[in-house]
């Protein structure tokens, strides 16, 4: 298990976490290696699509994930994969919270099922709907600071801007948006989507993300418990060194004499 | 943007059916190394023989794919025939209506019973079949099917005769999410011989089926062709071009592809092209790299060896435990083993996997894949009704 305390917590609405290493849970081989993962990441926070969940109240045994989600250990944070327009979302936000899961949502609308690339205007409307309803909302969008700056005018918990297509383990592609999204925001900014190597992860946090979600890097990695513990430890990293404020960079040699050293 | 029927024509086969057989190694090779096909002539050489020998790298790269997008997991579906009422003489199908088999639509009440013996399985998601016939299958009885079906089963696509637009909507709206519609063969002059009578022998009409349904709001398409009937190499690759100019034009759609080969079938048509094993392999692999993002679907038409080694090399859905007679669960399924006992004389094709879907998910699991059975919500869907009962309890 990782040294948590190592890092200064993060507080997303009125909840605090000491890991900034968020999961999801799709594409696992089997939801007992899903479970083993999910412990060895440290994680406090896992995402999961209701689309795969009963939301009857059933317990159905063949369509019930959540059963595999130990909910005293982590906050489950539905989301509305599978989507594709305001409406759904709503809808599905509405019945997860009549099924019992917590008022958070994970807000994903994605019309295209191939890039799964997020609606923007579409994920501002349910944005603004379920906020409205008491809901915390947690947005998965473009790394677009603009849309960024709506969402938080309407009252999102965090905005969570990809690195780069969902599944694509491309890293941080979108750095440059991603940099102007942090330095105005006033809400938490979990970088999701692409993060597909420890390294990823521990820049993102570096740049100054307050979190990263991780899943496809995890899910088929060959071992995904060590995988979950190297990213552990590299979010805890990478936080560290945002922390610390290192790595400056310069365009030119700095000189190790002081040029002030006249002044006496 | 033109409908497939008007683009297809204009695709040069001759020079990529040219490319499929006589792409050399090192074509082949500079693909592999890519990691991936970046259009038909790239797809036409991974479908070469040249490629035949590279078919552990071109599997590697496509497992590696697949679970990318996919991760390690299959979804399971059943198929539960409706009628095998059929007005079209199609000369390789069981279901064609000069073959003397019994005759059947199921009444609403049966085709509940049957669905409940599935959803006791473990099914969540069913493809709801029918033949085409506008007598049995008409006048919102597929609507008053699918209303009735929502409560038990939250994924529902079907797989009937093509529709215009404005029918396929009250579909959409009793709940249908995805349209599976095979072409059967894309060779024209093939597909006019063997469809001699009925609304099927529109070649076009069928080709442009799925722009159709995605006009209506299904939000999954399924397309195909049935490997046999002409040359695999060319049949591939036109169902390569219709999948990618349908992601273009439909793209709000889930497009998923279908290898079904031959089986045999009441009328006992001989099929004049094989494809083999290793060719079918092969082409499900050359699929994955071309277009990795396309549900790639492997039905019990294929025997249970070729199905497991399937399961880790590209394919993303299973059927299971299928009859595909209507009402051939409750008639013909050993309800405690669910193995298919005695004839099927309705069948449209006999399976060639009996086993149970718990033996397939068992399957699955061992090679390191979970089955997911559940991976729709009608919740989903916008309009009307289905929401209404997706916020009541379920029975």
């Amino acid at each position: 298990m990782p040294n948590l305390s190592a890092t200064e917590p993060l507080r997303i609405a009125d909840r605090t976490f000491h890991s900034r290493l968020f999961v999801g849970t799709g594409k696992f081989s089997s939801n007992e290696g899903m479970r083993d993962a999910l412990r060895a990441s440290g994680t406090e926070l896992v995402t999961v699509a209701l689309k795969r969940a009963d939301l009857s109240g059933g317990h159905d045994p063949f369509a019930d994930i959540l059963e595999f989600l130990e909910r005293d250990r982590y906050l489950v944070l539905p989301n509305t994969a599978g989507a594709m327009n305001a409406e759904e979302a709503v809808r599905l936000a509405r019945l997860a919270v009549a099924a019992g899961l917590p008022n958070w949502v994970k807000l994903e609308i994605h019309p295209d099922p191939n890039y799964l690339l997020p609606d923007p205007i579409e994920t501002l409307k349910a944005a603004e709907i379920l906020v409205k309803e008491g809901f915390v909302v947690l947005p998965y969008i473009n790394a677009d600071p603009v849309l960024a700056r709506r969402l938080q005018d309407v009252g999102v918990a965090t905005v969570m801007p990809l690195g780069s297509p969902i599944g694509s383990n491309r890293g941080l592609e979108t750095r440059a948006q991603i940099e102007i999204i942090i330095e105005q925001a006033q809400v938490p900014v979990v970088v999701d989507a692409g993060i597909g190597l420890p390294s990823h992860a521990a820049a993102a946090l570096e740049l100054g993300a307050d979190a990263v979600l991780v899943n496809t890097a995890i899910a088929i990695a060959a071992d995904p418990v060590a995988a979950a513990e190297a990213f552990a430890a590299a979010v805890i990293a990478g936080r560290l060194a945002h922390e610390l404020g290192l790595g400056g960079t310069s365009a030119r040699a700095v000189a190790t004499s002081p040029l002030t050293a006249f002044l006496g | 943007m033109s409908m497939f029927s008007h683009v297809h024509p204009t695709i040069d086969f001759a020079t990529l059916g040219d490319r499929a057989r006589h792409a050399s190694d090192a074509d082949v090779r500079r693909i592999l190394a890519r990691g991936r096909a970046i259009s038909l002539e790239d797809f036409a050489a991974l479908l070469s023989p040249a490629a035949s020998v590279h078919l552990e790298a071109l599997c590697r790269l496509s497992r590696a794919a697949t679970q990318k997008f996919f991760g390690k997991t299959i979804r399971l579906f059943a198929p539960i025939y409706l009628s095998n009422e059929c007005v079209n003489i199609c000369r390789y199908c069981g279901f064609s209506r000069n073959n003397d088999i019994p005759r059947i639509t199921l009444p609403v009440d049966h085709v509940e019973r049957e669905v409940r013996l599935l959803a006791a399985r473990g099914f969540r998601s069913l493809l709801v079949v029918a033949g085409e016939h506008p007598k049995y299958v008409s006048n919102g009885y597929v609507e008053t099917v699918l209303r009735r079906l929502l409560p038990i089963m939250p994924s529902l696509a079907l797989e009937l005769g093509p529709l215009e637009t404005q029918d396929y909507v009250p579909m959409v709206r009793a709940g249908a999410e995805g349209l599976v519609v095979y072409q059967e063969t894309y060779d024209e002059p093939t597909y006019r011989d063997l469809h001699t009578a009925g609304p099927k022998k529109h070649y076009a009409w069928r080709m442009d089926t799925p722009e159709r349904a995605y006009a209506a709001g299904f939000r999954r398409l399924g397309i195909g062709a049935l490997y046999g009937l002409a040359d695999w190499r060319y049949e591939a690759l036109s169902v390569a071009a219709h999948a990618r100019h349908l992601l273009r034009t439909c793209w709000k759609a889930q497009v998923n592809i279908s290898l079904p080969r031959m089986r045999p079938a009441a009328g006992g048509f001989a099929p004049k092209f094989h494809m083999s094993d290793r060719e079918l392999v092969q082409t499900i692999a050359a699929y994955r790299l071309l277009l990795p993002h396309c549900g790639l679907v492997l039905s019990t038409r294929e025997p249970p060896d070729l199905r497991d080694g399937l399961v880790p090399l590209g394919i993303t859905t299973m059927s299971a435990g299928s009859s595909t007679e209507p009402g051939g669960y409750g008639a013909h399924f050993d309800e405690t083993t669910w193995t298919p006992v005695g004839e099927q004389p309705g069948e449209q094709f006999h399976i060639a996997d009996e086993r149970p879907p718990q033996a397939i998910a068992a399957m699955i699991r061992g090679h390191g894949y979970e089955p997911v059975w559940k991976d729709f919500d009608q919740a989903l869907v916008s309009e009307g009704e289905p929401a209404e009962l997706a916020l009541s309890p379920r029975n």
